[in-house]
């Protein structure tokens, strides 16, 4: 999108970008870097922590493309309350300070492969599927909360709905399953 | 040029206030307090009935050695204060006091996901704090810090998000140019939601148990000393400024008043801040601290319902109204 934007607005090419392409690149590769750090880190909190400048970094990145909505539902879904579920559970088990040894599984080789193969698959749907999109930039801004609104609620109404339900029902699953049975209560008293 | 001078003065206008109120607030509090319980308070520092006392302990914490614990997580610990309070300096950039164009830092698009999201983070202080003191006493606080947030979080954006249906639009200025007088009664319910669950998000009575002082000394932040400390402290007193003015903004009408609303518009949004302000003292002087599971109780069996209640009501009148 800030491609499209650089060629029509300004028309700068590829070799010469402007402030922005630069900013989103620097982002990106401190993003990156964060999420490297999560998951080699061996301090568990660290991670954490990481995965904190992680997220923040990919809500600058939104912003940078204009998708102020989308960026500050991040920060508040994943840094303001996902991360802060994740360092609870962390702190309710064992959160040691400094590193920790078993913090290295055997299954490294098989993780990068996996990240390797989605991170592969993933740029490439996207890429295959939005190559030939091309964005009016005469209109309003495309990641106006206004904007998202309507074309989420006239254009995507369905898989909306949809995804909604599938999270009712994780959820009500999440409380049967923790439930305890009557029986259960018996027996362990 | 011009533009970034503006944005310059603004920045530094947004800052003075979010060095003083803070200490306004505080101020207030050591007298409300004593009043309240038959005391005087501060009375020396600076003469006129201890105006000056929050400046000479800015000076005592000053001068106190920062002492960092040998077994602590040196770099974490020393981070966490800027992270609990760097937040509320920039959720202070976004709310507006006064109608005309100049009176807010920011006009932020998305005002109520930006305030509520960027006032989440401040949490991950304590929690940084917590974990990082390697002490018992601070990692309890943290856990108990952590437990509060599953508590509030949602209430407080239901009850937001009844405003922003009210009003059409998710940005403050725009929440507060579409207000009428009966929005007041028509959200009340959402307003009070809103303030209980900002006070359990501040940590402050009764809903301190993650600092509960006569269980846990003092929380996440037992371990700290000196500025750092003053820190944590200021972020206490600029979170109950941003609660007070954003309760102000959605629920209240900011600037709107029953009179001279041209010009004194500003005026209406510090004296309704300062009410809800001395409100928050008040409570904490009344009320005894709840215990964590209360917390809970209170949020999910009263708080959420209720929430839910005002946001049936508020597309319900909406729907009337447009048809």
């Amino acid at each position: 999108m800030i491609l499209a934007h650089a060629v029509t607005q300004t028309g700068n090419g590829f070799l010469s970008p402007t402030g922005v392409e630069i900013a989103f690149l620097l982002v990106g590769i401190a993003t990156l870097a964060a999420a490297v750090l999560t998951v080699t880190t061996r301090q568990l909190v660290h991670a954490a922590l990481w995965l904190v400048v992680a997220l923040g970094g990919l809500a600058v990145e939104y912003l940078l493309l204009t998708a102020e909505f989308i960026a500050w539902v991040q920060v508040l879904i994943y840094v303001g309350s996902v991360v802060v579920l994740l360092l609870f559970g962390l702190m309710l088990t064992k959160a040691p300070i400094g590193r920790s040894a078993d913090a290295d599984s055997g299954n490294r080789p098989a993780a990068l492969v996996v990240a390797a193969a989605s991170a592969t698959a993933l740029v490439w749907v996207v890429v295959d599927a939005f190559r030939t999109t091309w964005i009016d930039l005469e209109g309003p801004a495309q990641g106006s909360t206004r904007v998202s609104g309507e074309i989420l609620f006239r254009h995507w109404v369905l898989p909306f709905e949809a995804l909604s339900v599938l999270l009712l029902a994780a959820l009500v699953g999440a409380i049967v399953l923790s439930r305890k049975s009557p029986q259960d209560r018996e027996g362990k008293n | 040029m011009n533009d970034a001078l503006d944005v310059a003065l603004r920045l530094l206008a947004v800052f003075a206030v979010f060095l003083v109120l803070p200490l306004v607030i505080g101020q207030t509090e050591h007298k409300v307090m004593a009043h309240m319980q038959g005391r005087l308070g501060p009375m020396y520092a600076g003469g006129f009935h201890g105006w000056a006392q929050l400046v000479a302990d800015g000076v005592k914490f000053a001068q106190k050695e920062d002492v960092v614990p040998a077994a602590a997580d040196r770099r974490v610990f020393q981070l966490a204060p800027a992270v609990a309070l760097l937040p509320y300096l920039l959720v202070l950039v976004a709310i507006p006091i006064g109608p005309s164009e100049g009176a807010v830092g920011i006009i932020v698009d998305a005002g109520i996901f930006f305030v509520l999201a960027v006032m989440g983070v401040g949490v991950l202080g304590s929690l940084m704090a917590g974990w990082a003191s390697a002490n018992k006493f601070s990692l309890l606080g943290a856990l108990r810090t952590a437990a509060q947030l599953l508590a509030y979080e949602l209430p407080m954006l239901l009850a937001a998000a009844s405003v922003a249906m009210a009003a059409g639009t998710v940005s403050l200025p725009g929440i507060l140019n579409a207000f009428e007088w009966w929005w007041l009664p028509w959200q009340i319910v959402g307003a009070l939601v809103f303030f209980v669950a900002g006070l359990a998000e501040l940590q402050r009575p009764p809903f301190d148990m993650p600092v509960a002082d006569s269980e846990i000394i003092f929380g996440a932040y037992t371990e700290y000393t000196g500025l750092r400390f003053a820190l944590f402290l200021l972020a206490e007193y600029a979170g109950i400024v941003v609660l007070c003015g954003l309760t102000t903004v959605l629920f209240l009408g900011g600037w709107h008043g029953p009179f001279g609303a041209d010009g004194l518009g500003w005026l209406w949004t510090l004296l309704k801040t300062a009410v809800l302000a001395f409100i928050v003292i008040w409570l904490r002087v009344t009320y005894p601290r709840l215990r964590e599971d209360q917390l809970q109780r209170l949020a999910w069996t009263t708080l959420v319902p209720l929430a839910l209640a005002q946001i049936a009501l508020t597309g319900v009148v909406k729907v009337v109204m447009q048809s």
